[in-house]
């Protein structure tokens, strides 16, 4: 059984472009939808709010890893901790890595979410609850949205 | 989401033991895809046609047993096993929400970089 989530998607931007929307934290809240206090720094805590509609009360907070430029960036972090009472920091965390790869037309990107075998089931069912009202209502909204610019 | 996994001691019965770990074994994945096609199965059934001892096999089924996937049902004197496919599915689910997530994120992160 997959414990990870691997995407690969190709980008019309060049390498210099990605990572700098990878890892500026300004530029990284946008798309990921968070507002980050500060700069991204390896070995560091990142922290910041979503700023996805409805979840503006839920703190966003990883650990960077790694990140060697225009190849690789990586933080940890707990997906779904969507619960302002409950602490999240005994758990281990899963690590997301995004690696770049130049191309004829752009850039690669490949991105692995991995180590879902360490988050306690209770979490995967309240996550799995959760969605069934707010999420799924947004992840529409965005697709319009997405579908819009195209 | 079935009935059994809304309440919370259902919820906290697999919560320290890890279903991918479980799975994560031939002899145990073996077990389970026995199991999963058919009836429930008795140790002795599940030991004939495989290399490995009673004990082996029932030390395997303690650790299906204790992630969920697997549960003992009394059948007169015969202690019988059976699948669960609860916790299985329900891992799906979860990676399934994250995936369809990050798929959202990244169309986001891709209308920003080539605008």
């Amino acid at each position: 059984m997959n414990d990870r989530i691997e995407k690969r998607i190709e980008l019309k931007a060049p390498v210099f472009r990605v990572w700098r929307a990878l890892t500026d934290h300004r530029e990284f809240g946008e798309w990921f939808r968070v507002k980050l206090d500060g700069p991204f720094m390896p070995g560091q805590v990142s922290r910041g709010h979503i700023t996805y509609p409805g979840y503006e009360h839920v703190k966003w907070e990883a650990v960077v890893q790694k990140m060697e430029t225009e190849r690789l960036f990586s933080f940890t972090w707990h997906p779904y901790s969507i619960d302002p009472e409950t602490d999240y920091s005994k758990e281990t965390p899963t690590l997301v890595e995004f690696k770049l790869e130049k191309t004829a037309s752009g850039t690669l990107l490949l991105l692995t979410e991995s180590g879902f075998d360490k988050v306690p089931s209770p979490r995967r069912l309240e996550a799995f609850r959760r969605n069934e009202g707010g999420w799924t209502e947004q992840m529409k909204n965005i697709e319009s949205h997405v579908a819009q610019k195209r | 989401m079935s009935r059994k996994s809304g309440s919370g001691i259902a919820g906290n019965r697999w919560a320290q033991a890890p279903v991918f770990a479980a799975l994560g074994d031939r002899t145990r994945l073996s077990l389970v895809a026995k199991l999963s096609v058919g009836q429930p199965c008795s140790i002795s059934q599940l030991t004939g046609g495989s290399k490995l001892t009673r004990q082996a096999i029932t030390k395997h089924l303690r650790v299906l047993e204790g992630a969920g996937i697997v549960h003992g049902v009394r059948a007169g004197r015969e202690k019988l096993f059976e699948f669960d496919p609860e916790p299985v599915e329900e891992i799906r689910k979860y990676l399934d929400l994250v995936s369809e997530r990050w798929d959202q994120a990244l169309a986001r992160l891709k209308s920003l970089v080539e605008d």
